[in-house]
């Protein structure tokens, strides 16, 4: 199950600014290499994609594997070059996503 | 590791007594080896990641520079460490990182991530955490715009692995 997602973004930039993004989601990010207390390994459960668009367009994407700790964090950049929406989705094994969004005004 | 085994074969084996347990493994080391054998997912080996590397290189040349893997030498705990990736990269429209990934030697796979980015990034440059299941050189390797693929390893001791047990406090 995909939990809180947290994201920051500068709520104002200039334009042609190169700007920091964080986003971090809870997640277990069971790895499937695990062996519970009966015994039995525990099954995977890990996010496999993250996609972040401004406006629409993909700035930046990621293939997590189960080598990623538990709640994904992520730390990028990107130009600032229109006011609007960015949108953070992350896409679970079973095809489960979670979108977020932030707004952002350029000056 | 050794510890993590041992732990994992006390779970494994939990219907036995702590005593019997110790004895087995201290008595039969062929018989302790294979239990490891049994219960240990397989790990992945520097030939496995060099495998992995060219899944998604190909035949190209990956050439030492450009890339910094920033990661720290000694880690205490393996099930979260902190990792930065910058590629020194104009990132304009025509010269720019299009593909980053991180790999590693012996993890159960030679897989960490991999990201996608492009000209809008503005700067070439991704942090996140990672596992890491033992100490080990962890390789960064980046995609450029021209074709070209550029690496940093990196050696990591870790102190505490990432578990492979559930925890049970």
């Amino acid at each position: 199950m995909i939990g809180r997602a947290l994201v920051h973004v500068p709520p104002t930039a200039k334009r042609g600014e190169v700007i920091e993004i964080k986003a971090m989601v809870a997640h277990v990010m069971e790895t499937g290499y695990r062996i519970g207390v009966t015994g039995k390994p525990i099954p995977r459960d890990i996010i496999t994609q993250f996609v972040c668009t401004y406006n629409g367009e993909v700035v930046f994407r990621a293939e997590f594997f189960p080598a990623v700790a538990a709640n994904p964090f992520l730390s990028f950049f990107t130009v600032a070059t229109d006011s609007g929406t960015i949108a953070f989705s992350w896409t679970d094994q079973n095809g489960t996503t979670k979108v977020q969004t932030a707004a952002i005004t350029v000056a | 590791m050794a510890r993590n085994n041992q732990m994992a074969r006390n779970n494994q084996k939990d219907w036995r007594s702590r005593r019997d347990v110790l004895k087995v493994a201290g008595a039969v080391v062929g018989g302790g080896a294979l239990a490891r054998l049994v219960v240990q997912p397989a790990a992945a080996t520097p030939a496995m990641m060099e495998e992995a590397i060219r899944s998604f290189v190909g035949q190209a040349a990956i050439k030492k520079g450009k890339v910094k893997l920033n990661i720290p030498p000694l880690v205490e705990n393996g099930n979260s460490v902190p990792c930065t990736v910058s590629v020194d990269s104009a990132m304009t429209a025509t010269d720019y990182v299009k593909a980053i990934h991180i790999f590693n030697e012996k993890n159960p796979q030679p897989y960490i991530i991999s990201v996608a980015l492009g000209p809008r990034a503005g700067r070439a440059e991704f942090s996140t955490r990672i596992r890491l299941a033992d100490s080990q050189t962890v390789t960064a390797i980046a995609e450029l715009s021209d074709g070209t693929f550029w690496s940093d390893g990196a050696d990591v001791i870790v102190t505490l692995a990432a578990c492979i047990e559930e925890t049970t406090h």
